[in-house]
């Protein structure tokens, strides 16, 4: 195809699909400085300790209430089916099964994803426009360790604790729920509930979790470091972040799900 | 009024550029730049916006890569040093942003504290604020210390972004457009602040401006840039008595409009 100037340019394709590997590319090298920078001191203890109440302690309100009201709502919908087989006593296990295998994992990651993911991309990517991380870079500082590393690792750190936590409600929620219609105690519940759970199904989770955790961060903050167009840019970056990691996340559930299933 | 009490020391070029070139894609913005700034002295870079002024001094702290042509900086080749090595070179050079770049989710003496906490990490923090005063006491706002970057004005906020460059104690300060934006008289109190940087820090400066009056006030020797290239250096009286071309476009709009 020839352009207004004379000078041969590429088809439309042809660009999209550099374009599509050129991402592919740039992510990789992300990544690659990513565990380069991680492992070398110093440490950012205090952007690190500040990054994880910003993504742990300040999500610990809405992993509560979803957890919560998780819990209930299973056992609520479980207790139909159940009743009809006369076997509602499954209902402690089958709640705890289906919170730590999937239901904990994928609701704390997905609120981290909306809620921190996209503060992470709009916060990275207003810094960039800006010329904040380009002001670090000119004082001898290393933004990349600053911002991204810290950003990260806390992510990567603080979702498998809210997803035990999360997993911890949403059995609460539930052991109300069975209390108030079949009179269960506490430890009744919880000695039925936990008796199903296997240690790999601890391990799934902890490795969803784990996974998930630095998909967010590194999704987030490739999208906010990458930012460019002014504020156009900052609510792109934030937008994208959310939509990649969610999307990065149910891939991996698949993923995860096959490969843990083949070991079972 | 220039108040330069500093010798420029001829024989001691702190920063070195040879046949420097730099494109983005089609547009060439920096087409064979030859550049000498010798110790204490202040060069002014004028030309007109888009003419590649902020991308030369990007790419003397290392911001930008150049495309071919040579960049010494007080003795090292910007463009071969390591990440390490040029983070030790980077202390030794200030960058004031057009934009200041202040952290805008930190207060001005948590913004200048920033690179000092940083970059040594030794200082207690008694040091830090002593440092942070002093700082804040020679650009002028010593009372804005608690305040966030959005309570400044755009001349506070310029004079912020220089003495977050000054806590390191640079030997060569670079300016981007450090008047732009404000009105004559905040710009004649910058002005003044770039004079005093240099006398009271014994610093080198590059001044990237199209502030006529910034140049003729700051400037030990002013270097017209158009189209990538110099196309006049020389003091400012030099420059500006033969007025032709665009250096009579710039004095035009300058001094007579």
């Amino acid at each position: 195809m020839n352009s207004t100037n004379g000078k041969q340019d590429k088809p439309v394709i042809t660009a999209k699909i550099d374009g599509f590997f050129l991402v592919f590319y740039n992510i990789a090298v992300f990544l690659g400085r990513f565990f380069r920078e991680a492992f070398r001191p110093p440490v950012e203890w205090g952007e690190f300790v500040r990054q994880c109440y910003q993504v742990g302690y300040k999500s610990l309100a809405l992993v509560t209430v979803t957890g919560f009201i998780t819990g209930v709502v299973f056992t609520e919908q479980s207790r139909p089916t159940l009743s009809e087989f006369g076997v509602t006593a499954w209902l402690p296990s089958l709640v705890a099964i289906a919170v730590v295998r999937a239901l904990a994992p994928l609701i704390a990651a997905l609120i981290c994803a909306g809620k921190v993911g996209s503060s992470i991309g709009a916060e990275l990517g207003s810094m960039k426009v800006t010329e904040q991380i380009d002001a670090m870079e000119v004082s001898a500082i290393n933004p990349f360790r600053y911002l991204v590393v810290t950003r990260v690792t806390a992510m990567t750190i603080c979702l498998p604790l809210l997803m035990f936590y999360n997993a911890l409600i949403g059995c609460l929620g539930s052991y109300i729920d069975v209390h108030a219609h079949e009179q269960t105690s506490l430890i009744s519940f919880f000695d039925n509930a936990f008796a199903q759970i296997t240690f790999l199904d601890y391990t799934t989770a902890l490795t969803k979790a784990i996974l998930y955790g630095f998909t967010i961060g590194i999704v987030s903050c490739y999208q906010g470091w990458n930012a460019s167009q002014g504020t156009m840019g900052v609510g792109k970056a934030a937008n994208v972040s959310v939509i990649v990691s969610m999307f990065l996340i149910f891939i991996e559930e698949v993923i995860i799900v096959h490969v843990f299933n083949s070991i079972r | 009024m220039k108040e330069n009490n500093h010798q420029v020391d001829r024989n001691n070029a702190v920063i070195k550029i040879r046949d420097l070139y730099k494109s983005f894609g089609d547009k060439h913005v920096l087409q064979g730049i030859d550049l000498d700034l010798y110790k204490g002295e202040n060069v002014v870079v004028l030309g007109r916006s888009g003419t590649g002024k902020s991308v030369l001094i990007k790419i003397i702290i290392g911001l930008l890569k150049q495309d071919a042509g040579t960049v010494n900086v007080l003795g090292e080749d910007v463009d071969q040093l390591k990440d390490a090595d040029l983070r030790e070179l980077r202390l030794k050079v200030g960058f004031s942003f057009q934009s200041s770049a202040l952290y805008d989710s930190m207060t001005v003496g948590e913004n200048l504290a920033f690179p000092l906490q940083r970059n040594n990490r030794s200082f207690t923090k008694d040091q830090i604020r002593k440092t942070v005063d002093i700082v804040l006491e020679a650009i002028g706002l010593p009372d804005t210390i608690n305040q966030l970057p959005s309570e400044l004005s755009g001349g506070q906020k310029k004079r912020i972004g220089i003495g977050r460059t000054l806590i390191l104690r640079p030997e060569i300060m670079l300016y981007d457009e450090p008047t732009a934006g404000l009105d004559p008289i905040t710009s004649m109190e910058l002005n003044k602040l770039i004079i005093a940087v240099k006398e009271r820090f014994n610093t080198s400066s590059i001044i990237i401006t199209h502030d006529l009056t910034c140049a003729k006030e700051v400037g030990d020797r002013v270097a017209v840039m158009d189209e990538g290239k110099f196309i006049q250096t020389g003091t400012f009286d030099e420059v500006f008595n033969e007025k032709t071309g665009l250096i009579k476009s710039f004095y035009d709009y300058n001094f007579i409009q």
